[in-house]
């Protein structure tokens, strides 16, 4: 709009800038998150984000807790898919201390990694399209985020905070319906994918809003140290389920969907798709679960069952010791990551061989799409912004920590 | 004939506070204070399946000049601990506040540097829900205790809740 | 994936004296380097063709000061390549009576918040760097929260909100 030619105007009045501040508490901020942009009539001039209003210390408490304290706490990072968040920090914890976690273990917590990827992206593109002003979507993508909900609640007693995961495995196996309770959900999933897109995906409005804003280059994205959807959106097919297979996702048949442009449009639509391919995923997982325990026998992290404590001194001296110091983690140290929903989440893990963590950093997604989030609204319109800030799937709980 | 006999059935006396009582009760406009897990639960309060429109409450504002309740759904740390405090202090009289969640009401397991330990440090709290983060029934619930509050403040009891 | 010896051998090769140690067991190969020329080691990761770091994942610090090492502070970069899909972490050591280090801003612009992160919470000065303000903390916030000396509960006054309504 930099081209308004109102002859009668004074020339100070076309020149001078505003500074605007948006935030933290604001709808479209979802949460706490501040920008201050500096406006030439609507056009943004220049941009900068602020974060913090949620820094709750994470990575500090990490180091006063035993090693599986840590895992409540790694529920509230990525708060919209926390499960993926524990078998994040399990396994960068298995892979130093050397444990292979059994094969049905493994293959659950795919399933319930792919869940939270589901239920994280319902959420991004419902949040998105609310802030467009689109809000039925939102009621029908919900639907199928609670009926989630229902099974991880049978799963794990919590909605939302899940704590599912141990270390050396699972914290209990599933219930038996599991099967029929995922298919249900899979089905009532398809239904509410097939009605939001119909109302999104060729939408005369939601496309003009989207397309053509926000757009970060391959070269940019990369540069920015974006990953996830975001980066796969500017067409860089990078997915750590491909490129560093775990839990065996390369016996997995699934596409991985890339963006053309990098646009605010192709960020969600990648969303979208990815969610349609996690349920792939998810349907070939349910046909073949390998039989077995959900926790590894390894006496280092494991507790021993019960007749052990009760019939033996060392199975009684085992669990007092896993229940009085914790697990004990030889010293060293891992940088290990997997795909979290909003891209590579990882945990680089410092050790002193103690029974607390010397420190842990935590690798967090959207910690860097939020810091190129000025660079990407400059030069755009206002309105454009919220639109920018829906398609990146800020949660603030990972950006703060 | 009297007046009783006229109006029989369709008339009902009470006073003007307690009517003013009942109009308030059953349109609460919240405003969500959503900082963290405990606003993903609130989305679901508000969605189609826990429907907080049963309740009168469903008309969330984002500003705190159009609301009467503040619901603050989340850790609150230094850093938003002023914007917190103003928010509430540009919200309109009568107003009520509900401190959703562990988090909110006691800093929950984060006492540490960053956190304040309880909201009503910095501001006056009516219902406090417990949970980490409250289900969306504890919201509710909530939202019922606010109302039984506003009834008997009318009723001039007003520190039954 | 198992670690790829050229990448240390390249280092060695390039920068002799600028290396205190070498670790290729892990997950990942680790080189530990002097701080002195920390910064064009980086701009060598990126540019060398048949490393091509081009992207900077992770960029931390470490307090040493309860593991018993001297220097006391590291700073811990983790690199990837798109292209050649392999991984790096490359450790700066920093003395405690020294906290400068040169900003990689110019090299991988990620860098930016990461290193403001790890300014406030670690006192290390990113020179170089185009805005070092506080990122996560308030203005006013005294210390460096995760230094190992500084205590879980240490609180510091709430900020008071300004006049204007």
């Amino acid at each position: 709009m930099r081209s308004r030619s109102i002859e009668n105007l004074p020339e100070e009045s076309s020149t001078r800038r505003m500074v605007l501040n948006i935030g933290p508490s604001h709808p479209a901020t979802h949460g706490a998150l501040r920008f201050l942009v500096e406006l030439d009539g609507e056009t943004i001039a220049k941009a900068d984000a602020e974060i913090g209003y949620l820094h709750r210390a994470f990575e500090k408490h990490t180091e006063h807790s035993t090693w599986s304290q840590v895992i409540p706490y790694t529920d509230r990072l990525n708060y919209c898919s926390s499960m993926a968040n524990n078998v994040g920090y399990c396994r960068a914890v298995e892979t130093l201390l050397g444990i292979e976690i059994p094969e049905r273990a493994q293959r659950i917590r795919l399933i319930v990694c792919e869940l939270s990827r589901i239920m994280d992206h319902l959420i991004c593109i419902g949040a998105a399209a609310v802030d467009l002003g689109a809000l039925s979507n939102f009621w029908y993508l919900f639907n199928a985020r609670e009926q989630i909900y229902d099974f991880t609640e049978k799963l794990c007693g919590a909605r939302l905070t899940t704590n599912y995961t141990r270390i050396g495995g699972l914290m209990r196996d599933v219930t038996p319906d599991f099967l029929d309770g995922i298919r249900q959900v899979l089905k009532k999933l398809d239904k509410a994918l097939r009605e939001a897109g119909r109302l999104l995906e060729r939408n005369r409005i939601f496309m003009d809003r989207t397309q053509g804003i926000g757009i970060i280059s391959k070269e940019e994205a990369i540069n920015w140290g974006f990953t996830g959807p975001c980066l796969r959106a500017s067409g860089v097919p990078l997915d750590l389920r491909r490129a560093e297979p775990y839990y065996h996702y390369d016996e997995f048949d699934f596409e991985i969907p890339i963006g053309t442009r990098g646009d605010t449009y192709d960020r969600l639509m990648v969303r979208f798709e990815e969610i349609r391919q996690s349920a792939k995923i998810v349907e070939q997982a349910l046909k073949k679960i390998p039989d077995g325990p959900v926790m590894t026998d390894d006496r280092r992290v494991a507790l021993p069952p019960k007749q052990q404590v009760y019939g033996s001194i060392e199975g009684l001296m085992n669990h007092f010791m896993l229940m009085m110091d914790g697990i004990t983690v030889p010293k060293g140290e891992i940088y290990s990551a997997t795909e979290a929903p909003n891209g590579e989440l990882g945990f680089y893990i410092v050790s002193d061989g103690g029974h607390h963590p010397y420190r842990i950093r935590v690798r967090p997604p959207c910690f860097l799409m939020a810091s190129a989030f000025g660079k990407m609204i400059e030069g755009g319109m206002i309105a454009d912004a919220v639109a920018v800030l829906g398609s990146l799937n800020l949660i603030v709980g990972e950006l703060d920590r | 004939m009297g007046t009783k006999d006229i109006f029989a059935g369709s008339v009902i006396t009470t006073k003007v506070k307690e009517v003013v009582a009942w109009g308030r009760k059953n349109s609460l406009w919240p405003m969500p204070y959503a900082t963290a897990c405990c606003g993903i639960e609130f989305m679901g309060t508000v969605s189609s399946y826990f429907d907080i429109s049963r309740f009168g409450a469903e008309l969330v504002r984002f500003s705190p000049r159009q609301a009467d309740l503040l619901i603050v759904l989340g850790t609150i740390n230094y850093k938003q601990a002023p914007i917190l405090k103003r928010i509430y202090d540009q919200m309109c009289e009568p107003k009520w506040v509900i401190s959703a969640g562990a988090c909110a009401s006691s800093g929950g397991f984060y006492n540490n540097y960053s956190v304040v330990q309880g909201i009503d440090e910095i501001i006056p709290v009516d219902v406090y829900v417990p949970g980490c983060p409250p289900r969306p029934e504890a919201i509710l619930n909530g939202i019922l205790k606010i109302q039984e509050k506003i009834v008997k403040e009318a009723k001039g009891k007003p520190d039954a809740a | 994936m198992p670690p790829d010896p050229v990448i240390l051998e390249k280092l060695k090769e390039k920068f002799p004296t600028e290396i205190v140690s070498t670790n290729d067991s892990g997950e990942m190969p680790v080189a530990v380097i002097k701080k002195a020329e920390g910064h064009s080691i980086l701009s060598f990761m990126k540019e060398e063709p048949a490393l091509r770091f081009d992207f900077l994942i992770d960029l931390t610090a470490i307090d040493r000061q309860k593991l018993g090492g001297t220097p006391r502070f590291e700073v811990v970069y983790h690199l990837y390549s798109v292209t050649l899909k392999h991984r790096l972490r490359l450790k700066i050591q920093l003395p405690e009576e020294d906290l400068r280090l040169a900003s990689a801003v110019d090299l991988w612009k990620s860098a930016n918040w990461m290193e403001r992160e790890c300014a406030e919470m670690f006192g290390i000065l990113f020179e170089g760097h185009p805005n070092p303000k506080k990122l996560l903390l308030f203005e006013g916030f005294e210390g460096y929260p995760l230094r190992k000396d500084y205590p879980i509960d240490r609180r510091q006054k709430i900020p008071v909100p300004e006049e204007k309504l």
